[in-house]
């Protein structure tokens, strides 16, 4: 079999375009090979020789942005091949996810600029408002202020229509990177892999470089832990409330020990402690190892997403007090605005990156 | 650096002063720290580029009995020498040799100690995992894990610091001249080690002591070793070891930058290809063994074609034969416009390649192992993996001399410490590249670099601290 010389890159031909730019990188990486040992992008790449742009986008999306490559590399500035590899594989991460949403053009608005999703959040809260000024309350606790009929109105399709687009995205990706049928072993394997962060464990669980520069840390392993448990255990406690209250006929409001709130509060907590976590470690690492331009999109929406998480938690230490309806509007509003973005935000690198996972699980087992 | 600084680090007298940054300076200076010693790093280079050559290095070649580490099985003292023999043809010194591999079992767990992570053997690596320790990340983590330990000891570092000259008066060390930022001054010290390393990117130092050729070389490692200090210890009567006019050079690809190119512009298509020099001609045998024994010599042949350069000539067959190339190929369909592209005599270029071709024999080619598939009456002869190259596409890559290290060194005893004219000197010791000659004066075993960087910088920290306790 011969091999595609034509896609090789000449090393100092540095690009603008994103794929191009990651595929010089992951050259010189291919013929160098020290970082194997940090996380699954260096054995990735040395499956190949050659590196169509399916595979730069696959490598891309497996990239966690621990740093570890950076700060062991050679060949960073001022050497004239001036590697950075995780700003590169950054940048063609953020085109992809920017290439496959629909419409792009939103998705790229909205991580290019915090005033995207600042002012889908104040849309959000404005229309929730609206809706509970408009809509007559029905029942108990938070539903005198919003009918349950009303809420499922707006958030079933706010929470649907979403996960259509991300799915239609996952659908591209899966396209580009030549995905093949998936098996329970890839799904398993990529769940462990995302459960314990075992990109972000810098090969031998001493942790990245995010934050402290050459020194590795664990903190942002953790933190973001926080956020996805958090996340997870947040959406299992409205998950289990539905179940309650269409199959086992147990409306909302429930007491504390209930199943909802014992999911609810602590996923709340973990959100905000993550999320506060997060945004304090983003303030000290280097911008420069990071998807070029899109800080302030990122910040904004780990703050959509913290406040989400408090406003939550406030509004259940509030209830039945004079604040409750501004709050409720102030928290759904946020919950609203988060789901409408997620396509179009961070939110959208969690599918990606289980994706990548996925699609790496399946290449190591068919190898 | 800050005029403050500057006063700061010549306003007072220092326990032990370290010219170098590299590995064997950080064990140095992290042994004397740990001693107790008030140490000061001068290093040449600025921060990005600190640490020598050991930021281009990948493993540490370890002796150790039984599993240690990322090593298995055994690794025994006679079995290390025996390699060290055979590749320095016995240009070495058998005391200093076996103190290195004796110590460099016990070097592994001091520097896991101290901050430095190993790796399984990485992927397309001979089987080097019973002998050869890989750092994870390569040797720029291992650099970077050593400046935090010696940071977090309390050890001063001053970058973009090069040392000219060591004040040295009746057999002792008083203090050094540096410059450091465009700023000459002199720094006191009790105890100096001497870490500086070899002189291969003075190309005109090279020059004089290969021939004029050493201007074509690219020297694979740092532009800041030019030798400033090693000149200046020589110069007032140091002894030295390792032959003046040497140096280690394997055959890289011939785009690469002139400094500091490192692993990246290995090329290993050679076995599987026939080399022609700017005439069109072949020079040597291609196929004599597997690369990684044969590297080395290709240096020197590419040395002494003219200009300096060769070219590596392939079919498609063999091109998914070997690791990626950092570098494209030169591609073309036919033979005459491959030499065009690569500037070459075409008719010379398809009379050597026709006249290969003829002497190719029927058999098996194996390129896994030696396969003895050898040209029949070829002057010179292809002696395995000799197969036509007559399927299109054809591809090029060129080659030239790499400069790896020079083996002039400073002659020291096994305690580290530097010899002048009168006798061992009082106070001052070296490690690493600079004083490596004593040890490995032809030739080089992968990783033994590392190893004698480690032993001697260690004990040089140890006896500098001693020294001054």
């Amino acid at each position: 079999m011969s091999l595609d010389v034509t896609l090789q890159t000449d090393p100092g031909a540095i690009s603008d375009d994103p794929v191009q730019e990651a595929r010089r990188q992951i050259e010189i990486c291919n013929a160098c090979r020290y970082c194997e040992g940090y996380c699954s992008v260096f054995p990735a790449i040395t499956r190949n020789k050659v590196f169509a742009s399916g595979d730069i986008t696959q490598l891309a999306n497996l990239c966690h942005n621990c740093r570890g490559c950076y700060h062991a590399c050679q060949y960073t500035a001022p050497h004239e091949f001036d590697l950075n590899l995780p700003k590169a594989l950054g940048a063609a991460r953020v085109d992809s996810w920017e290439r496959f949403a629909w419409p792009s053009g939103l998705a790229r608005l909205l991580q290019s600029h915090a005033a995207g999703l600042v002012v889908a959040i104040v849309l959000g809260i404005a229309a929730m408002i609206l809706a509970i000024a408009a809509l007559p309350g029905e029942g108990p606790g938070f539903y005198a202020w919003l009918g349950h009929g009303a809420m499922v109105a707006i958030f079933l399709p706010a929470f649907l229509l979403p996960l259509a687009a991300i799915a239609m995205g996952l659908r591209s990706y899966w396209h580009e990177v030549g995905g093949q049928a998936v098996t329970l072993h890839d799904l398993r394997e990529a769940a462990i892999s995302a459960g314990t962060m075992r990109n972000l464990s810098g090969g031998q669980g001493q942790g990245c470089n995010f934050e402290k520069g050459e020194r590795y840390s664990n903190a942002r392993r953790h933190v973001h832990q926080a956020i996805m448990y958090g996340f997870l255990l947040c959406f299992a406690a409205t998950s289990v409330a539905t179940v309650m209250h269409y199959l086992l006929d147990m409306p909302a409001p429930y007491g504390l020990f209930s199943l909802p709130k014992l999911l609810g509060i602590p996923g709340g907590l973990l959100l905000v402690a993550g999320c506060f976590g997060m945004i304090v470690l983003r303030g000290k690492a280097d911008p420069g190892l990071g998807a070029p331009g899109r800080s302030g999109g990122e910040n904004a929406f780990i703050w959509t997403l913290g406040l989400a998480g408090l406003t939550g938690l406030v509004l259940y230490a509030l209830r039945g007090t004079a604040l409750t309806g501004p709050l409720l509007a102030l928290h759904l509003g946020l919950v609203l605005a988060f789901f409408l973005v997620t396509p179009y935000s961070k939110m959208a690198h969690g599918f990606y990156r289980m994706a990548a996972l996925v699609r790496e699980a399946q290449l190591r087992r068919l190898r | 650096m800050t005029d403050g600084l500057s006063r700061s680090l010549a306003g007072q007298t220092w326990d032990v002063v370290i010219a170098g940054g590299g590995n064997a300076a950080l064990c140095a200076a992290i042994e004397a720290a740990e001693a107790g010693a008030r140490v000061l790093i001068l290093e040449g280079a600025p921060h990005a580029y600190r640490g020598g050559n050991s930021r281009h290095t990948r493993n540490f070649r370890c002796m150790h009995h039984g599993d240690l580490g990322p090593l298995v099985e055994t690794y025994d003292e006679e079995e290390f020498w025996q390699d060290l023999l055979r590749v320095t043809r016995g240009e070495t010194d058998e005391e200093l040799a076996r103190h290195a591999i004796r110590n460099s079992a016990e070097c592994l767990p001091w520097m896991q100690a101290h901050g430095v992570r190993f790796q399984p053997s990485l992927a397309g690596t001979l089987s080097l995992d019973r002998t050869n320790a890989f750092f994870l990340g390569g040797g720029k983590a291992l650099v970077n894990a050593y400046y935090l330990t010696a940071q977090d000891l309390g050890v001063t570092v001053a970058y973009d610091a090069q040392v000219s000259h060591v004040g040295i008066e009746g057999g002792r060390a008083t203090h050094v001249i540096a410059s450091i930022g465009g700023q000459i001054i002199s720094i006191a010290g009790r105890a100096f080690v001497l870490a500086s390393g070899g002189f291969q990117a003075d190309i005109d130092w090279l020059a004089r002591a290969w021939g004029p050729s050493a201007r074509n070389f690219l020297i694979r490692g740092t532009p800041y070793n030019r030798g400033v200090l090693l000149r200046d210890m020589v110069d007032q009567g140091a002894l030295t070891v390792g032959d003046p006019t040497q140096c280690h050079a394997v055959a890289i690809d011939g785009r690469a930058p002139k400094f500091d190119g490192g692993i990246v512009t290995r090329l290993d298509c050679v076995p599987f290809s026939i080399v022609v020099n700017r005439d069109g001609q072949r020079f040597h045998d291609e196929g004599e063994d597997v690369w990684p024994k044969r590297y080395a010599i290709w240096g020197r042949l590419v040395a002494e074609q003219p200009d300096q350069v060769a070219y590596s000539i392939i079919d498609s067959r063999s091109i998914d034969l070997f690791m990626p190339s950092v570098y494209p190929p030169i591609t073309a369909d036919t033979i005459p416009d491959l030499a065009g592209k690569l500037g070459l005599p075409v008719d010379a270029v398809a009379d050597t390649i026709a006249g290969f071709n003829a002497a190719c024999r029927e058999g098996q080619f194996r390129p896994q192992e030696l396969d003895g598939l050898a040209t029949s009456g070829l002057t010179p002869a292809k002696t395995n993996w000799a197969r036509a190259i007559e399927q299109p596409p054809f591809y090029a890559y060129s080659l030239r001399p790499g400069v790896t290290f020079t083996y002039l060194g400073l002659k020291v005893d096994r305690h580290a410490r530097a010899t002048g004219p009168e006798g061992p000197y009082e106070n001052i010791w070296s490690a690493g590249e600079m004083m490596a000659g004593s040890i490995l004066g032809q030739g080089y075993l992968a990783g033994f670099g590392m190893t004698i960087g480690t032993v001697f910088g260690r004990i040089a920290g140890q006896e500098a601290a001693a020294h001054v306790a």
